[in-house]
């Protein structure tokens, strides 16, 4: 591939909830002793109003730190978990980030190797074009309760833009062969995952499959596999990153660290998750090699520049993985996940049906667009036909201003037990946002401290309801507390 | 500005049903109630109201919408029945539209009514009613406490008070009012309870607990008005009250969205009270006022109304509260029938019931929480959230006050 064809930014999110897995393991080992052994460490569970397309928001707004947003000319969604099977996550993605409409989209699904097809799709056509592709993986995964993936498996996402300006990962080379090895499967309409025998998948997948990919992806890089400095394979059985590195020629000191302790395996958005983790850590002039396991293996090899040193400070995965509320209801964790079903009361029995046609007409509401008044500079949300200065009110005044990346402090608030909450109690409050607006806006349950005047926020893509009689949800933008990383690590 | 209705309408009959939980009773049986009482109060035959203004602010859950089913259910004679709602300010709203008709010389006589029937939802609390498709968009799902919750901390905030000390505060304004309450043989809750029950009652919405919230009622209240130079044809003289101010103030977006406002005050309840002492000549209502019956949906609001209605000093309710100045036996008596938190809050008819109690304490009939010669009353019935709302003032005195 061509030399100036990379990476140019990068970016994570990991829901801010932790899951102790002893928690899991005292709820369940009753029906399996055996879980017992994976009952050490945290994994990441998304809150009731995350999913795949939020988390995905989330990481490409990390990723985007910085960036100007309008070089942006394609988005790739790639998750096994959209919310919606006929609603494209990557249009959504697209709105929320604000993004021009003169873009491509698509969704990438149905495999684990989703993420790194989406990132060679991408950078194919990044090469042809010329132009910068934003690549988002996300996964929020249920599990069925009592199995072994549920302790394996974590929520979150990774994000990525490529082009050819400002490129801190050089491509060298990749190579993709595609079996219908099937480790694991979930039918269109079931809710959980099938799996084989891990031994099986092991001895005929990961260690037949992925080695001559790998070698077939050093070969067109021309590069021998003893300088690969990184090696990023997602696995959720043990050693076997470790055994695919020795057959493939590639240093043991090489083999990154999958997150499983602190994070959980995040599926298709799993290699990208780590390849980020890893660009975090790396110096300029590193061997980066990326395999995506699944119906057939996807490797990528990159070489970082001296760019890398230049990005912007981002959370990524660093910083969310120490944004983190420890959780050790292993009950709720299944309401959260819907699989439990809490009752709500009558309160609960209510009609929130969204209007498509409003939501369309009023989309600069998703994008947190509200405006600017050209007359007196006075910011408000919504966007209104009048200045809502009681020193102006000029009229049709008003230009679009973006919200979304603006911090903000919280004026008043309360946390409300009547309200209706998938995670109650539920929390509001006045929100003051610094560019001098303000609105009344939920703030996430997922902050672990009770949310006080004066505390910091941003603003965060959540799923605003979800209309128990027609399953449409929609988004909007919560208030989530923005306190010194510090604090919160424990 | 127009000179107002000073003393251009009187009150010649009220009637209020009793509240609280009316499992007995369909909304048209309470307006009944209230109507019987009102229309035997005046001394007139039905048939000279000239046109009602009903209040219901949520027809959904009793009698489907416009004035026709309250017609139907008083059987009046084919006159203009319009229902008004402003949300929990609508039974000062049906007020005002009948008064309005009377001093406009529209009407002779002409009705107010408002009820609500609210315990048939089959859950505490009021409803969860849509906000329109735009606002469904980006308005969080919020409860009334939680909404008034948010005076609390900014209030807080503001004037530097501790928990504990806003707690106490407006603990005692619940404690005043079920003390008075339980004089109230129409009241929904008619027990008094101790300061420490208050304070300890499960939170709500922080700080708010049980004991800071009013009653969620069936009810509704009645007024029948006309011309003072009728009212003594009526050969009430010197026995009818008078409307000297009546004014409403509706929020325009600048508390939701404009960064002037700092959440711990209502920006209408202040601009209401300002214009409705303008209209009934009050310089110092601290002083002049008698009475006061307000929106106390929860504590925390009559906490900041108290300011807001320039009756006690910004920052300074609290000291007031617990000084007692608000007691019947204070200063200032407010919730003298024990207000929302404890006569209850059937919607439509609040902003009437407030009127029932300010007539019957100015004209001697309050029984045993009767206060001593009140002759100016002020009603402040409010509607909607501290960040966006519609709120009525009302004064009422006797004739000559």
């Amino acid at each position: 591939m061509n030399d100036s064809l990379g990476i140019t930014g990068f970016g994570a999110y990991i829901p801010r909830l932790r899951l102790d897995r002893a928690a899991v393991v005292a709820a369940t080992s009753w029906a399996d002793p055996g879980l017992r052994a994976l009952g050490r460490g945290e994994r990441s569970i998304c809150d009731w109003d995350e999913d795949s397309v939020t988390l995905a928001v989330e990481a490409a707004r990390d990723c985007l730190t910085g960036r100007p947003r309008n070089r942006i000319s394609r988005v790739v969604h790639a998750s096994t978990s959209a919310p919606f099977a006929d609603r494209q996550s990557s249009a959504v993605v697209a709105a929320a980030l604000g993004l021009d409409t003169g873009i491509a989209a698509l969704d990438v699904a149905q495999s684990q190797r989703a993420g790194t097809s989406a990132l060679l799709f991408a950078l194919g056509s990044s090469q042809v074009s010329g132009t910068e592709s934003l690549v988002v993986a996300a996964e929020h995964r249920r599990c069925k309760p009592g199995s072994n993936r549920e302790l394996l498996y974590g929520d979150g996402a990774a994000a990525l833009t490529l082009g050819k300006e400002g490129v801190v990962a050089r491509v060298l080379g990749s190579a993709s062969r595609t079996h219908d090895f099937v480790d694991h499967y979930r039918r269109a309409l079931d809710g959980f995952d099938h799996d084989w025998e891990e031994r099986w998948v092991r001895d005929e997948g990961y260690l037949k499959l992925v080695p001559p990919v790998i070698a077939e992806a050093l070969r067109n890089a021309g590069v021998e596999a003893s300088t690969i400095r990184h090696f990023v394979l997602p696995c959720i059985y043990s050693r076997v990153r470790e055994a695919v590195a020795k057959e493939a020629g590639i240093a043991a000191e090489a083999v990154r660290d999958n997150l499983g302790a602190v994070c959980g395996e995040t599926g298709t958005a799993h290699a990208l998750l780590m390849l980020v983790a890893t660009l975090e850590q790396a110096a300029a002039g590193e061997r980066i090699l990326v395999v995506g396991f699944g119906q057939g293996v996807d490797a990528i090899v990159l070489e970082t520049t001296a760019q890398l040193q230049r990005l912007p400070a981002r959370l990524g995965v660093r910083g969310h993985l120490l944004r983190r509320t420890a959780e050790r209801n292993y009950t709720k964790f299944q309401s959260l996940n819907q699989i439990v079903q809490m009752n709500w009361g009558t309160r609960a029995e209510v009609d929130r049906k969204t209007a498509i046609s409003a939501a369309y007409r009023n989309r600069d509401l998703l994008a947190m667009v509200g405006g600017r008044c050209t007359r007196c500079g006075t910011v408000q949300f919504p966007r209104s036909n009048l200045c809502v200065n009681p020193g102006c009110v000029a009229e049709h005044s008003q230009e679009a201003f973006p919200l979304a990346e603006t911090t903000g402090r919280i004026a008043s608030v309360t946390s409300d037990w009547l309200a209706l909450s998938k995670h109650p109690p539920q929390r509001y409050g006045m929100i003051e946002l610094d560019p001098g607006t303000k609105l009344m806006m939920q703030i996430t349950a997922d902050g672990g401290v009770e949310p006080a005047v004066g505390m910091p926020v941003r603003l965060q893509f959540r799923i605003k309801e979800i209309d128990p009689m027609r399953e449409y949800q929609s988004y909007f933008w919560k208030a989530s507390l923005d306190l010194p990383l510090a604090e919160k690590a424990s | 500005m127009s000179a107002g209705i000073r003393d251009k309408v009187a009150i010649v009959g009220m009637g209020c049903s009793r509240f609280g939980e009316r499992f007995d009773c369909d909304l048209e049986d309470l307006l009944v109630e209230a109507f019987d009482e009102a229309i035997a109060d005046a001394g007139i035959e039905r048939t000279r109201i000239d046109a009602a203004w009903c209040g219901i602010a949520v027809p959904e859950l009793s009698l489907g919408l416009s004035g026709t089913p309250v017609s139907v259910a008083l059987r009046l004679p084919n006159i203009a029945v319009t229902r008004v709602e402003n949300m929990c300010a609508t039974g000062t709203e049906a007020l005002r539209g009948a008064a309005y008709a009377v001093a406009a010389g529209a009407c002779d006589v002409a009705l107010a009514i408002g009820g609500e029937k609210l315990k048939d939802t089959g859950f505490g609390g009021l409803p969860d009613i849509g906000m329109g498709p735009k606002n469904d968009l980006f308005w969080p799902q919020i409860s009334a406490p939680g909404a008034f919750a948010q005076l609390a901390s900014a209030y807080q905030a503001k004037h530097g008070v501790s928990r504990d000390d806003i707690k106490r505060a407006i603990g005692h304004v619940s404690w005043k009012s079920h003390q008075n309450g339980a004089l109230n043989a129409k009241a929904h809750l008619r027990k008094a309870v101790e300061m420490d029950t208050i304070l300890n009652s499960p939170i709500i919405a922080e700080p708010l607990g049980l004991f800071d919230c009013c009653g969620v009622s069936d009810g509704a209240a009645c007024a029948i008005v006309t011309t003072p130079e009728i009212a003594r044809s009526l050969g009430r003289s010197g026995a009818f009250v008078t409307i000297k101010a009546l004014q409403l103030a509706n929020s325009n977006g600048r508390e939701a969205s404009h960064r002037s406002w700092d959440g711990s005050y209502f920006v209408t309840t202040r601009e209401a009270a300002r214009r409705a002492y303008a209209e009934a000549g009050i310089r110092e209502p601290r002083d002049e006022l008698d009475l006061l019956e307000v929106h106390d949906c929860f504590s925390i609001t009559e906490l900041a109304t108290m300011e807001d209605l320039f009756v006690s000093p910004v920052g300074g309710a609290p000291k007031d509260i617990l000084d007692g100045f608000f007691d019947r036996d204070g200063g200032l008596p407010c919730q003298s029938d024990g207000g929302l938190k404890c006569f209850g809050h059937p919607i439509g008819a609040s902003g009437l019931r407030m009127a029932y109690e300010v007539y019957n304490q100015l004209l001697g009939r309050a029984g045993p929480r009767q206060l001593s010669s009140p002759t100016l009353g002020l009603t402040h019935n409010l509607g909607g959230f501290p960040h966006q709302n519609v709120c009525a003032v009302s004064i009422l005195g006797l004739p000559g006050a």
